[in-house]
């Protein structure tokens, strides 16, 4: 209480609108960059990456509405994308056939649609409580519907899946969708629009109360909100999204397997979102987009690209729970004070350390995953543009003094680097 | 009916221990009044009754002359009654600002929407600015809640409760840990924002209780003794003897009750 009177008064009406052009400029940037990207990018391979990044970026959006603003840790979120995918799927067979006139631009929305159908029937139980009781339901569920699969073969194609042809439904304006480029820009329109809605949901009061439910759901109760009805009106308009990017994968592999709907698409959705940052709007995005990339990367060059994910999961949990879009904001002060040269030194002994630490783990890890997978015979695999003799103790003791060096270097800097991140952050 | 809120024959047990042990009382609207007793008497427990954190075991409870016995919590908040904790209850990641407009977004009729920004609503924001400045917290408007100091942090509670516009006010030991300083500040505080309203209030700090209540409830051992003014209570035999443990042989106000 003993303040000072900082009577302050805001032009609050000048700030909103400058906030405003603000948020608009934002926007009209990504819609820009969506615009011009595959323009930009002249590598034939990289559309489909794009795509398959767009629908990530909405699939992650929306499990962040869960995760990040409503506290909700759900391990079955790909249920909804799963559900609105082979929803999606089946309205395009059926328009296909011309038994319904649907095209193929406005199939996300039907995708959509099944999301909120599905989240509506089990978020009406799964709501009522946050926390583990929350996360044990959600799983449940995944687990149900990965069992539905194969029961209801019917409706999930069984094992093959359900397939479709995205060129025989009805046109809309002409458009045909014969070529992924074409894809593309249908998934960066949705993209845009539905990362706008929503980014405007978590500014209205049902968005901002998810955040008060989120942080104490007991003080919501007792200014007038019931705490399971804001946590479902969050995890229906969640579901939605996840069935708007299942949607969009229908059209973009025009392929859907009961694997789309499983524990494991829903971790990899878990995963992106948190290296992302759960505590930015924008960490989804940013986690989606390095997560889909390592994906295509890695998984041309090694087979053990997914346990790289999982370390890098691991390193983001231990190391810097608040994500990518954590640390990068971390970084504001400092930028605007114009103190970031200050860091340069600091951050490239991190980047040393990580750097050699990275590679002592992925020269380990790569030589472990030849021993047990290469023919007999085979005694040699190049590895960081070397050819290493595995079958002999060198390599080993070089790749684990690495990771040693490393691990000892980001000891070191690791403090320093902190507390000079500190310092560039303190107020002037 | 003149009584904001109306207890009768209100009990309640855990498993096989009773708690409040058929609690009758009736808070007259338009008074400020406070509930006080020795550690153990039950007090938390019948503001967590009369708010609905937990089920009564027997009795009713009425809040401006309707029944809201077996009512939820967020239910008995939209009839006009709001509280505030003991243990300081805020949502620690949003901002101080955003912590009071919570306080305010039901009763401002936004409810559940989730088709308009609440950040274009002009009447919300200058609402919550007037909370935020009788609280004395309008420089750190932007700061998320958890990193404000204790006393800034027990304000809050209090700004946060009386948002909304509610009529009937319980706060739960608003001056709990605070300095001398810090606490007439408070009191300042709960005086200003309770004009016209009905305050009842758990406070072990006597001084505090003479000073604002009108009335006063001694709950011991999960039974109301006496309901009076300060003076009586001050004289009260029975009262001296539950804070004391011994019976006085009369003369002079206990100690504990200066």
């Amino acid at each position: 209480m003993s303040l000072p009177a900082a009577a302050r008064p805001l032009d609050v009406t000048a700030a909103g609108r400058a906030r405003w052009l603000r948020g608009s400029a934002v926007w009209l940037l990504a819609a820009a960059l969506l615009i011009v990207l595959p323009v930009a990018v002249r590598t034939p391979a990289a559309i489909p990456v794009m795509n398959q990044m767009g629908i990530a970026i909405i699939f992650a959006l929306s499990y962040n509405m869960l995760l990040g603003q409503g506290g909700m840790l759900s391990f079955g979120h790909a249920v909804y994308f799963g559900l609105g995918g082979f929803i999606a799927a089946h309205a395009l067979n059926l328009a296909g056939r011309g038994a319904l006139w649907i095209p193929v631009p406005l199939l996300p929305v039907v995708g959509g649609l099944g999301g909120l159908i599905f989240a509506i029937l089990f978020g009406s139980f799964s709501t009522r409580r946050a926390g583990t009781v929350f996360a044990m339901i959600s799983l449940g569920i995944g687990e149900m519907m990965a069992a539905s699969s194969l029961i209801f073969d019917k409706f999930f194609g069984g094992e093959e899946g359900i397939t479709a042809n995205r060129t025989k439904a009805p046109l809309l304006l002409g458009l045909s969708f014969s070529t992924d480029r074409q894809v593309y820009y249908l998934i960066a329109f949705w993209l845009l629009v539905s990362a706008i809605l929503m980014y405007a949901f978590s500014r209205t009061p049902v968005g901002r109360m998810a955040n008060a439910v989120r942080d104490n759901p007991e003080r919501a109760e007792f200014v007038g909100y019931s705490a399971p009805w804001v946590r479902f009106i969050a995890f229906c308009v969640a579901g939605f999204f996840a069935g708007v990017s299942g949607g969009l994968f229908a059209i973009n592999y025009e392929i859907l397997t009961a694997a789309n709907m499983g524990l494991a698409a829903s971790g990899a959705v878990l995963l992106m979102t948190y290296i992302g940052g759960i505590g930015y709007f924008v960490g989804p995005v940013l986690g989606a987009v390095i997560f889909t990339f390592l994906q295509s990367m890695l998984s041309d060059y090694t087979g053990v690209w997914l346990l790289y994910l999982g370390l890098l999961f691991l390193a983001t949990v231990l190391f810097v729970p608040m994500g990518l879009a954590g640390v990068l904001m971390m970084h504001a002060p400092a930028w605007r004070a114009r103190r970031l040269g200050r860091l340069v030194v600091p951050y490239a002994l991190v980047a040393i350390g990580a750097i050699l630490a990275a590679v002592g783990v992925i020269g380990l890890l790569e030589m472990i995953h030849f021993l047990v997978t290469a023919p007999a015979a085979a005694t040699t695999e190049r590895l960081f543009w070397t050819v290493v003799a595995v079958r002999t103790p060198l390599p080993w003791l070089a790749f684990a003094a690495l990771l040693a060096a490393g691990a000892l270097a980001l000891r070191w800097a690791g403090p320093r680097t902190a507390a000079a991140l500190a310092e560039a952050n303190r107020p002037a | 009916m003149s009584a904001a809120i109306e207890l009768v024959d209100v009990r309640k047990a855990f498993g096989p221990t009773p708690i409040i042990r058929g609690v009758s009382l009736a808070i007259e609207a338009g008074t400020r009044q406070a509930l006080i007793g020795p550690n153990g008497a039950g007090k938390s427990t019948l503001f967590n009754l009369i708010t609905g954190k937990y089920p009564v075991s027997g009795g009713r409870i009425r809040v401006k002359g309707e029944d809201v016995t077996g009512n939820r919590p967020h239910e008995i908040n939209r009839r006009g009654l709001s509280r505030s904790f003991q243990v300081t209850n805020i949502f620690p990641w949003l901002s101080v600002f955003e912590n009071v407009r919570c306080g305010l977004l039901w009763s401002s009729g936004y409810r559940y929407c989730f088709w308009r920004r609440v950040d274009a609503a002009r009447e919300i924001r200058e609402r919550t600015e007037r909370v935020l400045e009788q609280l004395n917290l309008t420089g750190r408007r932007q700061v998320p809640a958890g990193v404000l100091s204790y006393a800034e942090q027990r304000a809050l509670e209090i700004g946060i409760t009386i948002a909304g516009g509610a009529d009937v006010i319980l706060l739960d030991e608003p001056t709990s840990g605070m300095s001398r300083s810090e606490t007439e500040q408070v009191v300042q505080l709960i005086r200003q924002v309770t004009v016209g309203k009905t305050l009842l209030m758990v406070e072990h700090d006597m001084s505090v209780v003479f000073d604002l209540a009108d009335r006063i409830a001694v709950l011991v051992y999960g039974q109301v003794i006496a309901h009076d003014t300060p003076d009586r209570i001050r004289a009260n035999a029975a009262v001296q003897e539950a804070y004391l443990g011994v019976p006085q042989s009369g003369g002079g106000p206990a100690p504990a009750l200066r």
